[in-house]
């Protein structure tokens, strides 16, 4: 695994919720009414005991605390930072229901999951060897928490990854305002630590191995190889220089040192919670003026509201019910030709003008990647989408997959938990072959 | 606007609220900013042959987060010369001539007492305060709850304390005896004005598991302390209760025993507390929480329409009955309130682990459902419901008379079936 660019531009970011103190989560704990059958629970798509484990807090048993969460989700430590928690666990807190602030789940589980990391505690370990293997294509979250649940069952995994990182969108995708890329791969490794998790970099299906390759080696293989490039939007000045997709605009700076010195003005274009990532993380990286450009009305935003609501006290401009209709500059872009919309989302005559912008990213959706799978039997695709019953089996018997590639775009915390259901439906199924 | 006013056998001050003979009444600069802040009397920290204190002295109970809802002190009496305390009493009163400054004692001999009592009288205290009550250090040196434990010294030392004493006198009680009946009427026999209870409760308040050594550490050593603060008070209740109901026992109570604000200072006195006394609480909040407790006072005399507290001192005390002579037959059920509940779920949990199994989950929704052929009316649900009012216990018809258990055993009378006894 290559070490990280050391100028990588993603440093300027601090974390928008900061880290608890013992002090603060321990009286943050003790304000949990530890409800039976909490909804919080149920609101977490990797059901973790929340309750418990915030009590755990409370009674100064770290360790246990973090031993509840990881049972349940080995990217504990990332979801607790990532997780849109206002819209899952925290958003179902019963004290919403009486009107007092609702507990602090994801400060809470960041607290115990970051001692866990700091102390070096790690709860499992790799089962008795059962001389099966299984192949998992992606080294994402959804890959990772199959390759670990598959490792305490004692089969052997490899992680077949394109890139020459892991960990995903969780490395290179996430808004370094909630975890940069250190924290990621520090997770990475923190999982990999279970040890007999083999890993080949630099793969691509079918290039470096068919699917008959992978079938032919392991018992099971597990998909999970996520989106495709963002969607581009052809439109007349499509070449110029300055137009990026969001996911790539977000892993450059991630990854890498990015100089936007030129850029006074930045439009994003889109709507949904990529569209607000990259606004926010533009404002954070200095650009002095960015403007979110989307078709629809302010409420038909398929983002979080929270994050807009953030967004907006960062002095994010806001330009609804746009439609782009050309790129405009020499050479590199200078504006972005928009008319008005109505309600119908349909251009309104004579309403044609430009935003100026030295930078236009685009957030309207990455491809799917189904047709990768388009010659393997049985496996059948959906809008794109790979197609699996509850627990991630495919329409062939040793194929499964979840994460991204099956649900079109979730979080992480769904990835996980599909990454961890299939490798025990998996396991199920080799160890009665 | 209520008279707040009291008279403590003999001892009168504007109002209720003294502080406890302790820390925050060690010095007359304390006492007298006390006084400022509106507290209406002052026990003066024992006086006495002054001591040597160790290092540390105090431990607290935390409980979910809150430090100091149970709290104990190995603290000895006063370590001050008690030239300095009898000057500090003589400005103090003084400069207060209103306010209850009572002169805590403890001495051994009788000569000790007649010389100690004279110089109190002498710095101008309204009245003294037997400490017949510390539960560790002085008890080793035969003084403290070593007297109050024994009815005949307590009786002795009190009847030399009033051939002494031109002001009232009060005793204070020591709750480590089994029954604080016959401990009242050996000080009432001895001819004590009044007594004061509950002094500490004979306790370890902790023990730290990383050195092994109990709480409060003094190197790696510790000793039994005295238990008070919030979490004692219902102990302490139950004993001002217990001796303002005994027939016999009819002089006044000062009572005290994790006294936090107005409304704790209430139920001490409508169970027979002419007087309260205070120290934790102003240990762990300052002098400053008076300011509430004589609003919250007033405005809850205002509201039961009394003029003054001669006319809710005791009042509760009719309704403290022994269990034989309960209402078998009253019968209540838990009603949730579907508006306010918030579905945590809390009382099903504890209904079925806890109590008789009879608040079910929904088939749909969070609102649990209260099975009443099977509630057994306990409360459990309504401790541990964090909605205010949203549990609430409601009587039920059940066609049978009131009885209490006496009258069934002595007379027969017909007594409702059992519920949640499958």
């Amino acid at each position: 695994m290559d070490e990280l660019d050391p100028e990588r531009s993603e440093q300027v970011f601090e974390d928008f919720k900061k880290a608890y103190t013992a002090n603060q989560a321990i009286v943050e704990a003790n304000r949990c009414l530890y409800c039976s059958d909490a909804p919080c629970i149920t609101a977490c798509p990797t059901g973790i005991d929340i309750p418990s484990f915030i009590r755990k807090i409370s009674t100064r048993n770290t360790e246990g605390s973090a031993r509840t969460i990881f049972a349940s989700n080995i990217l504990g430590m990332s979801c607790s930072r990532v997780c849109p928690v206002e819209t899952l666990c925290v958003g179902d807190c019963v004290f919403n229901e009486m009107g007092v602030p609702p507990i602090q789940i994801g400060k809470l589980q960041r607290y115990a999951t970051d001692m866990a990391f700091e102390k070096d505690w790690t709860f499992f370990e790799a089962g008795a060897d059962t001389g099966k293997s299984v192949g998992i294509v992606g080294g994402g979250p959804a890959g990772l928490a199959a390759a670990h649940r598959l490792r305490r069952f004692g089969h052997a995994v490899t992680i077949y990854e394109k890139r020459d990182i892991l960990g995903g969108l969780n490395t290179f995708g996430v808004a370094p305002y909630k975890m940069r890329a250190d924290a990621a791969l520090s997770e990475v490794e923190w999982v990999m630590s279970i040890g007999g998790i083999t890993v080949e970099h630099g793969v691509t299906i079918p290039e470096t191995y068919s699917w008959d390759d992978l079938l032919g080696k392991h018992e099971a293989i597990f998909l999970a190889f996520g989106l495709g490039p963002d969607t581009r939007l052809e439109l007349p000045g499509s070449n110029l220089d300055g137009i990026v997709g969001a996911v790539d605009f977000i892993e450059d700076f991630k990854l890498k040192a990015m100089d936007l010195s030129a850029v006074k003005q930045a439009v994003v274009i889109g709507g949904g919670n990529t569209a607000l990532d990259a606004v926010r993380e533009l404002r954070g990286l200095g650009v002095p003026e960015v403007t979110l450009a989307y078709r629809g009305a302010e409420d038909q935003m398929g983002g979080y509201a929270h994050e807009w609501s953030a967004g907006k006290d960062e002095g994010v401009i806001s330009a609804f019910n746009l439609q782009p209709v050309a790129y405009e500059g020499q050479g590199q872009v200078d504006g972005l030709r928009v008319v008005r919309t109505d309600a119908d989302k349909k251009p309104i005559p004579g309403s044609a003008h430009t935003l100026p912008a030295q930078l236009v990213v685009l957030a309207v959706g990455q491809s799917k990647l189904g047709e990768l799978v388009s010659d393997l039997d049985g496996v059948e695709t959906k809008w794109g989408r790979v197609v699996t019953t509850e627990s991630g089996q495919t329409g062939h018997p040793r194929v499964f997959a979840g994460g991204d590639c099956t649900n079109g775009g979730k979080e992480v915390v769904n990835g996980v938990a599909e990454g961890r259901d299939a490798a025990i439906a998996i396991h199920s199924m080799i160890s009665e072959a | 606007m209520p008279d707040l006013t009291i008279n403590c056998g003999g001892i009168s001050s504007p109002n209720p609220f003294w502080l406890a003979s302790a820390p925050p009444a060690n010095s007359g600069e304390q006492v007298q900013r006390a006084f400022d802040h509106g507290w209406g009397g002052a026990v003066w920290k024992t006086l006495g042959q002054p001591i040597q204190n160790v290092s540390s002295r105090f431990g607290a109970i935390d409980w979910q987060g809150r430090s100091g809802v149970g709290f104990n002190n190995i603290e000895l009496i006063t370590d001050r010369s008690l030239d300095v305390n009898f000057r500090e009493i003589y400005e103090t009163k003084r400069k207060y001539p209103k306010h209850a400054l009572i002169a805590s004692l403890m001495v051994e001999t009788r000569e000790e007492w007649k010389e100690i009592i004279k110089r109190a009288e002498d710095a101008g205290a309204d009245g003294l305060e037997l400490n017949f009550g510390c539960p560790h250090g002085m008890c080793e040196r035969g003084m403290g709850s070593a007297v109050g434990q024994e009815p005949a010294v307590n009786e002795r030392i009190t009847s030399w304390a009033k051939e002494f004493a031109n002001v009232p006198v009060l005793v204070k009680l020591t709750p480590n005896v089994g029954d604080i009946v016959p401990h009242g009427l050996a000080a009432q026999r001895g001819g004590a004005d009044g007594v004061s209870l509950i002094n500490t409760i004979k306790s370890i308040i902790g023990v730290d598991i990383d050195t092994f050594v109990p709480k409060p550490m003094v190197g790696n050593r510790s000793s039994n302390g005295g238990y008070c603060g919030a979490a004692v008070r219902p102990i302490a209740l139950h004993m001002v209760a217990a001796l303002a109901r005994d027939r016999q026992f009819n002089i006044p109570i000062s009572g005290i025993g994790g006294i936090t604000n107005w409304r704790d200072a209430t139920e001490f006195m409508l169970l027979g507390s002419s007087s309260v006394q205070v120290c934790t609480e102003v240990m762990l909040k300052g002098y400053r929480i008076v300011e509430d407790m004589i609003e919250g006072m007033e405005g809850w005399m205002r509201d039961h329409d009394f003029q003054t507290t001669d006319q809710f001192i005791g009042k509760s005390i009719p309704h403290y009955a022994d269990w034989g002579d309960l209402d078998i037959n009253f019968e209540t059920v838990a009603k949730i309130n579907a508006e306010t509940c918030i579905g945590c779920q809390v009382c099903v949990v504890a209904c079925h682990d806890g109590a008789h199994q009879c608040i079910h989950p929904a088939e749909v929704g969070r609102i649990p459902v209260v099975d009443e052929s099977e509630c057994v009316g306990c409360n459990l649900c309504q401790i541990v419901c964090p909605v205010e009012g949203c549990i609430t216990m409601e009587e039920v018809e059940n066609g049978f008379a009131p009885t209490t258990w006496n009258e069934h055993l002595n007379e027969g009378k017909p007594v409702r079936p059992k519920k949640g006894a499958h």
